[in-house]
């Protein structure tokens, strides 16, 4: 469904990812592990078309997306929730939401309904409603992230550290929810450092290490991977 | 609920102000220069689209005020055109202006976008100042015609100009709250907080930054056609430097990104100028002070800062219940 070939991205002469190979097969969950500055979120943007690729390409559904603007992007069914959970502080929950139906705004009938979907996958945004999200715990920001980018109906959504700075408990609940949402259909490729409890929904993951990767496989494979151990599992 | 009910009573009887005004104060010069903060605050409303709900700061605003104003004058004295169809012209062609100096404009940021702009503007000022044959250059271009009537309804009077310039006033005003509270504003404030962050939601930003440059000229461009129309002689200082910067002290004073602060601001400050107009150009040494105590100490502006003591006082309530419940 989403293929990167050989994709690389430089930063002014700063080479951010080189020569990456990810495939995405419609359904999986994809995860990317690896250290802060491994090139994982840099991928993001790349496919998200905020960077374009030094060389290599991006296919979707078999079409090059390099090149394509953003909102195109958007458009086709990739959309990406940013790390830190960026959301509009000064508008309400709702309005959040919104803004993130943006691609679908001539078509409110479908906005009633992806907006009924979010409020029934994440319950306490729907009590929150009227409220302004910065007011919101890191939690139920997250939340609000994730539900924002479903608002425009994706069929690729690429997931950036949704567990940064969450508690235990509330991070296995964000999980729980990712899970929920690929079972509605939605691929998902996913960045993370909390390679344990990542893995555990995967269906593929990828180790990112200084920019290119290099290690690949089945979560089970990786889990057996004595270097991904050492270095995510701390085992 | 009351809070509606009040901001409701507080613009009813704000409108109910102005309208009776002239009634109050029958001296003809208060109504003159009540008349010209109106007509700056329809220019700085249009700033405030661009620079405080979209986040960039643009600094050709007094040079599409003066593409306005020149495009009303030279339609009518020139063109001869009739008053109305020139004052309906007048700030399309400053849009026209608008899109294609915003499509080359917007590819900057930030500063860039800053200077950009400021150099635009000053060019437009060149232009007007040397392009004798066509503007009059210094010499200013005279014999603007006042607001034809219509029907019973004359504007010739100050009366009539000053309640011609108030509807306009409204009109944008009203224009302006819709769009801040439309997806398209929301849109140009989401622009504002962070144009990544926007993009990845699938939002079109140059399309909305466009969107939102335009407008700010055509308000220009009203404000300009009003302008011409009510002093009835305009000058290329009109279009100069120090224009953009009174603007720009009015939002920033009033609030940027804020509905009422451009309305605020422009009054407040043509107030204290009248006030201290007994110390000629050294007002200039209260001002600059002042404004610079106003954006370090308090860069909301006017309403800025009322709006953050609203929400502190709200925050502060919710807390005190929330401990007694418990």
């Amino acid at each position: 469904m989403l293929e990167l070939r050989g994709a690389t991205v430089n930063y002014g002469n700063f080479s951010a990812v080189q020569q990456a190979d990810i495939s995405v097969e419609e359904g999986d969950i994809v995860v990317l592990l690896g250290a802060n500055g491994a090139g994982k979120s840099t991928t993001f943007r790349a496919i998200s078309g905020l960077v374009r690729l030094v060389s290599g390409e991006i296919l979707f559904k078999g079409d090059s997306i390099d090149g394509k603007s953003p909102d195109k992007i958007v458009q086709m069914g990739i959309v990406q929730c940013a790390e830190d959970r960026k959301l509009f502080p000064q508008m309400s929950v709702e309005q959040n939401l919104m803004m993130g139906a943006y691609v679908h705004r001539k078509n409110k009938k479908q906005i009633r309904k992806s907006l009924e979907e979010v409020y029934e996958l994440f319950p306490i945004l729907y009590d929150k409603r009227t409220n302004f999200a910065h007011s919101l715990s890191g939690g139920q920001q997250q939340m609000l992230a994730i539900g924002r980018a479903l608002m425009s109906k994706p069929k690729v959504m690429l997931l950036d550290e949704p567990s940064t700075g969450l508690a235990p408990l509330v991070v296995e609940q964000m999980f729980k929810s990712i899970q929920q949402i690929n079972n509605n259909g939605t691929t998902i490729l996913l960045a993370e450092q909390n390679a344990k409890v990542a893995l555990s929904i995967a269906t593929k993951g990828y180790v990112y290490e200084n920019g290119s990767i290099a290690v690949e496989g089945k979560p089970k494979e990786l889990f057996s991977n004595e270097k991904v151990r050492k270095a995510y599992l701390g085992a | 609920m009351r809070v509606i009910l009040n901001k409701k009573m507080l613009i009813v009887s704000l409108i109910v102000l102005a309208i009776l005004f002239p009634l109050f104060v029958p001296n003809q010069y208060y109504i003159h220069i009540l008349t010209l903060a109106f007509i700056w605050t329809i220019a700085v409303y249009g700033l405030n689209l661009i620079s405080g709900f979209t986040g960039y700061l643009s600094l050709a605003q007094a040079g599409f005020f003066a593409i306005g104003a020149y495009s009303l004058g030279l339609l009518t004295v020139k063109a001869g055109m009739s008053f109305w169809l020139a004052f309906i012209l007048a700030p399309l062609i400053t849009s026209i202006f608008g899109l294609l100096i915003g499509l080359v404009a917007l590819r900057t940021k930030e500063h860039f976008f800053a200077i950009y702009t400021l150099c635009v503007g000053y060019i437009i000022y060149l232009v007007i100042d040397k392009w004798d044959r066509l503007t009059e250059g210094v010499r200013g271009l005279m014999g603007i015609p006042s607001p034809a009537d219509i029907g019973p309804i004359s504007f010739s009077t100050p009366l009539g100009q000053y309640y011609f310039v108030f509807v306009v006033l409204l009109l944008v005003i009203f224009l302006v709250y819709r769009i801040v509270n439309s997806l398209t504003g929301r849109s140009f404030i989401a622009i504002r907080n962070s144009e990544q962050l926007a993009q990845s939601l699938g939002i079109s930003t140059m399309k909305n930054k466009l969107t939102s440059f335009v407008l700010s000229t055509f308000f220009a461009g009203v404000a300009g056609a009003l302008y011409a129309s009510f002093i009835r002689f305009i000058g290329p200082e009109i279009s100069y430097t120090t224009v953009v910067f009174d603007l720009l002290t009015y939002m920033i004073v009033g609030g940027i990104g804020t509905l009422s602060g451009p309305l605020i601001g422009t009054l407040l400050i043509v107030w204290l100028s009248q006030n201290l107009q007994f110390l000629q150009d050294y007002r200039m040494l209260v001002f600059g002070p002042l404004l610079t105590m106003l954006i370090i100490f308090s860069p909301g502006g006017i309403v800025g800062s009322f709006h953050s003591w609203q929400l502190k006082r709200q925050e502060r309530k919710r807390l005190n219940t929330g401990s007694l419940n418990n």
